[in-house]
Formats: C-alpha cells, structure tokens, sequence
C-alpha cells in the first residue's frame, strides 16, 4: 500500500476518523506522517488532514473522469470551491452531479417551477400537448378508430413540426 | 445631470408613503438573469464584461419605463455618489465598488434600479414604499418580460433561470422588505420572532450594523430559497408573514404601553433629549435615537410631527449625505459634529415629548404613607 501524501513510500502509518458520519481512511509513510505532525497528540493537523483528504475524495468521486473544467470557460471544480461562484451557465451543465446534493440542501427542491422565457414557455407548452395526443392517439388505436387516429397523427405532426421550427428559430 | 440632481431630494424621498409604512419601510423584488453564452460578471474578463455591459445596457435603456432613466457606467460615479446610491438602497455595497464593466439604470421615479454585472449580468430590482411587494414583483414581472425579448437570457428547462451563485438559481428573485421592530426589541421578543420566522425558510437580518446588531431596530425579511418554488407561492409567503410581524409589532407597542408605560417614556424621553440637544453624535447612537423618535411619533406623543421627518434625518445623518455638503473630506468626528448641529437645528421645532399624565397606582406611590 503507498502513501495518499506522497505515493511514492510504502504506508506505514494507518489512520481512520469520523468526518461528517464517514469514516475516512488515510495511509502515510513515515515521513509524511511526521512532516504533517501526525505523530503529535497535540497538533491540529490530524483533523485537518483528514478533512482535506475527504473533501478532495468526494469532489473526484462525484465528478465524472478526467479534470473536471468547464469547456466554454475553463471554470474548475476547484475555483468553485474557492469562490462559492460558478464561470458560466454551462458549468451548471459540467458540474451538474456535484451540485446535485448541494441544490437540494440549499432549495425547496431541485426542478425549476415558476417564470420561464416566452420562448421555453412555448415550447414547454406543445411538449405537453404533444404527449397528450400520443395518449389519445394509443387509445384510439387500441380501440380499433382509425379515422381518428388518423386525425390525431396529423395533429402529432403539425406539433412536432412547430416545436423544430420554435428550435431552428 | 449627475446623481445628485437626479435623485429625489432628502425630504422628497422620505414623504413617499404605502401602506403600512408604521411599520414597513420598503418593499423590494429582485430579478437576477444572466446572458447565455457569456462567462457571469465574477469569472468574465473586462473586455467580455465590457461586452456584456455594451448588451445589456441599451436593451435596458430602451425600455418605456426606462424613458427619463439614469444611466451610468460604474467608472464614471465617484465614490461619493456610489455611497449615496448605497445609503438610498438602490445599489448594493458590492455593486458601488465596481467600476469599467459594470452599470447602473434607474428609472425617473426610484422605483426601478438595473444594476448591470454585479454578482449577475442583470440584476433587476422593483422598489415600493411600505407593504407593496404583490405590487412590486408585477411590476419587475413586466420589466424582465420585456427585456427576455431583447435578450438571449441563459435557462434550463429544469434548473431554471441560470445564474453565479446556486443561491439564487431557478426563480432569480429575492422578496424583500425592511422593518422598524422597536417594540419587539425593547420587549425582547425579536430573537424568538427571528428564530420563528427562519423556520418558514426566511432570513431576517438587521439592515445597519454587523452580525446580529441591528441598528435602528431596522429588519430585513427575505426568502433564501428560490428553486423549486413559484415566484408568486414566495410572494404569497413572505406577504402572510410580513402581515403577522406588522401585528406582532403593534400588540408590542400597545401592551409596552399598557404595562411598561415609564420604560417606553423613558426611553423615547433620553432619545429626544440626545438628539436635540447633543453636541457630537455618531452616525450608529443617531440611528438608534432616530429609531426611538419614530416610535414616539406613533405612539402619539409628538403631535404635529410628521413620520417623514425622521425618515429624513435617517437619510440625512448618513457619512455620504452628510459628507456631500462640504467640498473637503470629512474625518469621522468632524461628521459627529455636523451631524448633531444639524439635529439640533431641525428638532428646536419639536417640542418635548407628551407623555400620558401619571396613572391612578403611580400617583398613590408619591402619597406619604401613613
Ligand atoms: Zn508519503
Ligand atoms: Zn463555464
């Protein structure tokens, strides 16, 4: 087993505590252990340590692969960590699973209700609108009325087709 | 024109009246919205920020309500005039140390203040007198409206208006109103109230000083949450709460008055005494005297003068008002004379304090016992 500080020395020095009803785990050699005053009773540095090394393992664990960064601002996991700030409105997209818990900790919930541009709000409206024609449309079919469903197809259509047009423009 | 004369003059400003204003100085409803596609005002760099600036400010600018606007670009304010804006709570404290890159439109009436790359590309503000927020989140509604058409606002179906901080992802918006609680803190009810009304998802601050003091027994009431919840559920809830604080408040003055008559008297009495005669004042024990001055004004025991008058001097004791009448930089203690020759001056014409006449049980207590 090597060493979490320095990954290089053998882990000698075994450590576990409870952080925030987790138990973490660190392994030190020598001689990190002594440069990070593990060894002293006294220090305050033990739980520092640990709390440091927890929070970076939570951060790598909920972010997805490879250094998280934000591709349109270059805004990293790290930077929000200092300012509490994101870069843009796509880092909302980038860092959306590490959010996640801290959105709901932080709100009434976590899917928007309320105000939405003219825009979305048309196009939130004919999604709705279409999925109430597929329900018609199966029931119909289902009961065998296929002048009706036939309606309800071009119905389906002329929806689909207005929200790729509300999306092209 | 320069801020200065733009804005309403001092006694102006403090005649504007609403409903409730007793008790509810203003009522306030905050937008925040962002551009889609450009890095938020905190992380951007100036020239982007410049960019967003140069989009935002003259879609703001053509607006209707905008007409008689003024519009400034942060760098061209001086310190002074931020600080006023400050004082007159149009403009955050982080926004006045702003500069290039960032901006300000606010409409001919006060009652609609954009702040341009603050936290936020936009954050849009509607300002009533009293118990007006329905009102106020109508009239900012409208506004973002009209602005969504002229520009390209980031949003997610499912998080909502997207903005810097998570705090004020989904909705944007910040309900907000100011109080005067000066019974519920003489009657040591405030911080029960406070922790009750935390519990209904709100916060409740003092407006003036740092961490729990409140200066001025002045309180602010907001929501904190603003995802996952309708604009006019927020509203409706902070509305219900704002009512039962106003009756709080009332049933402490009347029951101050009905059980610690001398406490109140005494009080309101020293406050006047301080203030009408006092020879160096500093700008924290005049908003506390002020406080209590407008408590007797209520209470009846200033007949003849009006509420507005203290408002003004609330206004007008401040560094920056105070600091604007003189052309050299004031110290602190030059400002804590200015300001008492200045209180004593408007108060000669007040008279002292009417105070009911002593009751049946505290004129017994001056009878020789036999
Ligand atoms: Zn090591
Ligand atoms: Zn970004």
């Amino acid at each position: 087993m090597l060493c979490d500080i320095c990954k290089q020395n053998v882990a000698t020095v075994h450590l576990t505590q409870m952080v925030e009803g987790k138990t973490k785990k660190v392994d030190l050699c020598e001689a990190c252990s002594k440069e990070k005053g593990v060894d002293d009773p006294t220090g305050f540095s033990l739980a520092d340590l640990l709390l440091g090394l927890g929070a970076a393992q939570e951060v790598e664990q909920s972010l997805p692969s490879g250094e998280a960064k934000c591709s349109r601002c270059g805004f990293t996991h790290s930077d929000f960590k200092k300012t509490g700030r994101l870069g843009c409105a796509e880092c909302y997209t980038t860092f959306a699973e590490g959010l996640e818990g801290l959105l709901k900790n932080m709100h009434k919930g976590t899917k928007h209700l309320g105000k939405a541009p003219a825009a979305f709000r048309q196009t939130l409206d004919l999604s709705d609108k279409l999925q109430s024609l597929q329900v018609r449309l199966d029931k119909a079919v289902s009961d065998e009325q296929f002048e009706s469903a036939a309606q309800i197809r071009d119905e389906i259509n002329s929806v689909k087709n207005q929200i790729t047009e509300l999306a092209s423009g | 024109m320069n801020i200065h004369e733009f804005l309403a003059s001092p006694p102006e400003a403090s005649k504007r009246t609403g409903p409730h204003d007793r008790i509810v100085l203003s009522s306030r409803v905050r937008l925040a919205r962002n551009l889609r596609g450009m890095s938020f005002p905190g992380w951007a760099k100036k020239p982007e920020r410049i960019k967003a600036l140069e989009t935002v400010r003259p879609a703001v600018e053509s607006l209707e309500q905008m007409s008689e606007a003024f519009s400034e670009s942060m760098d061209n304010l001086t310190a002074l005039d931020k600080q006023i804006l400050v004082e007159r709570h149009l403009i955050s404290r982080e926004h006045a140390a702003k500069n290039a890159g960032s901006g300000l439109v606010l409409n001919r009436e006060e009652s609609l203040c954009v702040m341009i790359n603050e936290e936020d590309h936009l954050r849009m503000q509607s300002l009533r007198p009293g118990l007006q927020i329905k009102e106020a989140w109508q009239a900012i509604d409208q506004i973002d409206s009209l602005v969504e058409k002229k520009l390209d606002y980031a949003f997610s179906p499912t998080l909502g208006y997207l903005t810097a901080c998570p705090t004020n992802l989904g909705t944007g918006i910040r309900v907000s109103a100011m109080l005067h609680l000066p019974a519920l803190v003489i009657s040591e009810q405030i911080n029960q109230i406070i922790q009750a009304v935390n519990k209904l998802g709100l916060a409740v601050r003092g407006l003036y000083g740092e961490g729990t003091e409140a200066l001025g027994n002045v309180f602010q009431v907001s929501n904190q949450m603003t995802l996952g919840e309708l604009e006019t559920d927020i509203v409706e809830r902070l509305n219900k709460v704002l009512a039962q604080l106003i009756e709080h408040e009332e049933n402490g003055r009347a029951s101050l008055l009905e059980n610690k008559p001398k406490v109140v008297f005494n009080q309101i009495g020293r406050a006047y005494g301080i203030l009408a005669n006092a020879h160096s004042i500093s700008s924290k024990e005049t908003m506390n005297l002020l406080s209590l001055f407008r408590l007797g004004i209520d209470l009846g025991l200033f007949p003849g003068t009006a509420r507005s008058l203290v408002d003004e001097l609330f206004l007008i004791t401040q560094p920056a008002h105070l600091q604007r009448n003189y052309s050299e930089k004031l110290s602190a203690d030059e400002r804590d004379l200015l300001r008492s020759d200045m209180l004593r001056e408007r108060l000669r014409s007040v008279s002292r304090p009417h105070t009911v006449p002593a009751t049946p049980t505290s004129s017994k207590l001056d009878k020789p016992t036999e």
